[in-house]
């Protein structure tokens, strides 16, 4: 069989994809499930921030109540993410390449911010960090506020982005080829060069990705950080928060306005850490 | 035979591998990981079962003998009940069609579907309050024939369903990825209609992935916090949630009770929790 009759072939890597059905159906339903839970009350919220115009939005978010508490949720959730990049890679390190007794407790473990409800945490972190709690009262020795400070929003914001670190750095962990390390040795390289400039590299993206993941799912946490935040504007009032005052107070634009910018931010971390997982990809070449 | 036996090595301990760490390290990393997780993550869990018993057993009981908390877990039962069948319907059709088709916008689709896991609760509750509150869109309308939404179970269903909207679809699509669809093929080849093919050959492929998708998604129901606070205006007896319950009774300065309907919510993170390592090795995917 020469080239030209096998240019004339079906190709046989692509397979036929029309036997199954359900197409139209899954996909219907799916989009409109979806258009009527979640895209049209989203677009809702960018009409009410728009219909009182340009001017009224920028009034909005010059409001020094405004700024502060997008300053404070935004630099508290960069620092857990921060936080989390440390301790969330040494824990997806532990988890993958080690073997120790409780490891598979500890991997089952680090699922629990998904499942525990905010609330729980909420009333469980104010708990341990309140000047007279286990951890609180031990702080409070050494002149650390935690709980009603942005420090005790910050630990909050931590517990519950943790997971998203240790589960993208997990398998990608798992699938680093054990050649390249090798290699390195053979060459010469002692096993912190190897590590610092073979595996971390390869690691880098998907560690950024799982902490802006971890900071998306912080910017907007609400539960576990009303109870240890103390609530007071200027100093400890998140933006989630001051949407729910303005709610309260029937200003609605001016709570859709804080919305738009806290939906924004969500927008650009879902096409952030798309990017970064494709970049991961081209790294380790999966 | 004797040659080989022969040539190994002469010394009893056995040389590191070159991708393995020193001892010093592996204690110092594993160390580090438990130390965190025991302090962000056990130490809270334990917090709220020793709250929840300060008072022992009988107080704990007695904290369960209130019409409030029994109305809330009602509440919060009738909510999980219909929000669950719906986002495992949406899911398992959202994840047939992405992983069974090819199309134009697929990972546009994917995103989108991941959206309501980055934005804000506070945003997924006040979305259905400018659609359906006193001031909203849709809300003279509802005035006119009697229809309560925002304040009542409607509003607290529709913002929960977004909420937990992704948790099915995002478990099942890559699994069921991950499992291929050759038997699916095979049964509409030997002539199964589309309902056969799912029932005896989809379903018990996916069945635990579904299983555990639907048991996050009860447990994210169950405890949804911000987003139902939003919506439900906290009247006690009427849309208090068991979350909203307890927030209630933590500012009320009822500790006990507090912690002890928490414990309840804990305990079902905790399963959840355990059913996810007892189906992980049968899921086969990640």
């Amino acid at each position: 069989m020469n080239i030209a009759t096998l240019k004339n072939c079906p190709p046989l890597l692509s397979r036929p994809r029309h036997i199954l059905p359900g197409f139209k159906l899954s996909l219907g339903f799916t989009i409109t499930y979806l258009s009527l839970i979640v895209l049209f009350p989203l677009s809702m919220l960018v009409w009410k921030a728009t219909s009182g115009g340009w001017e009224h939005m920028f009034a909005t978010l010059t409001q020094a109540r405004v700024i502060s508490s997008l300053k404070l949720s935004f630099g508290t959730a960069f620092a857990a993410a921060l936080v989390n990049g440390v301790f969330g890679l040494l824990t997806a390190w532990a988890l993958e390449r080690y073997s120790f007794p409780g490891r598979r407790l500890l991997d089952a473990m680090v699922d629990l911010p998904f499942a525990l409800p905010t609330a729980v945490a909420g009333i469980a972190l104010v708990t341990l960090y309140a000047p007279n709690g286990w951890i609180g009262a031990w702080l409070a020795q050494h002149d650390i506020k935690a709980a009603y400070a942005p420090l005790g929003i910050t630990i909050a914001l931590t517990f519950v982005g943790f997971p998203f670190v240790v589960r993208t750095l997990q398998p990608v962990i798992a699938d680093l080829s054990m050649d390249v390390e090798e290699a390195a040795a053979c060459l010469g390289a002692n096993r912190w060069q190897t590590l610092s400039r073979i595996v971390f590299p390869a690691l880098l993206p998907s560690l950024l990705a799982g902490m802006t993941l971890a900071f998306g799912r912080a910017v907007g946490e609400y539960g576990s950080v009303v109870f240890i935040s103390g609530n007071l504007p200027f100093k400890t009032e998140i933006a989630p928060l001051l949407i729910t005052m303005r709610l309260e107070e029937y200003d609605y634009s001016g709570a859709a306005t804080i919305g738009v910018v806290m939906l924004a931010a969500s927008f650009t971390i879902l096409v952030l850490s798309n990017l970064l997982a494709n970049w991961s990809r081209k790294r380790t070449g999966r | 035979m004797a040659a080989i036996i022969d040539i190994a090595p002469a010394h009893s301990s056995r040389p590191r591998k070159a991708t393995s760490d020193s001892l010093f390290s592996r204690v110092l990393i594993i160390g580090t990981a438990v130390g965190f997780m025991g302090l962000m993550f056990v130490l809270p869990l334990v917090v709220i079962f020793q709250e929840a018993f300060r008072k022992g057993w009988e107080g704990f009981i007695e904290a369960f003998d209130d019409r409030a908390t029994m109305h809330a877990i009602w509440l919060t039962l009738k909510v999980a009940a219909i929000t669950v069948p719906l986002n495992t319907l949406f899911g398992l059709a959202a994840a047939w069609c992405v992983s069974r088709f090819q199309f134009r916008g697929k990972r546009f689709l994917t995103s989108l579907i991941e959206l309501p896991l980055w934005v804000s609760p506070v945003i997924a509750g006040m979305v259905y309050v400018l659609l359906f509150g006193a001031q909203g869109l849709f809300g003279p309308a509802l005035k006119e024939h009697g229809i309560k939404i925002i304040f009542a179970l409607p509003g607290i269903v529709l913002s929960t369903i977004f909420v937990t909207f992704t948790f099915v679809a995002r478990i099942l699509a890559p699994q069921m990825e991950a499992q291929g669809q050759a038997e699916e093929e095979a049964a509409m080849t030997l002539g199964a209609n589309g309902f056969q093919m799912f029932w005896r050959v989809t379903l018990p492929k996916i069945k635990w992935g579904l299983l555990y998708g639907i048991i996050l998604c009860n447990a994210r129901s169950m405890g949804e916090f911000g987003a139902v606070s939003v919506v439900s205006g906290h009247i006690r007896n009427k849309t208090n949630t068991v979350p909203l319950h307890i927030e209630v009774l933590y500012n009320e300065y009822q500790f006990v009770p507090a912690f002890a309907v928490a414990s309840m919510l804990a305990l079902l993170a905790l399963v959840t929790l355990i059913l996810k390592t007892l189906t992980t090795t049968r899921r086969g995917a990640a």
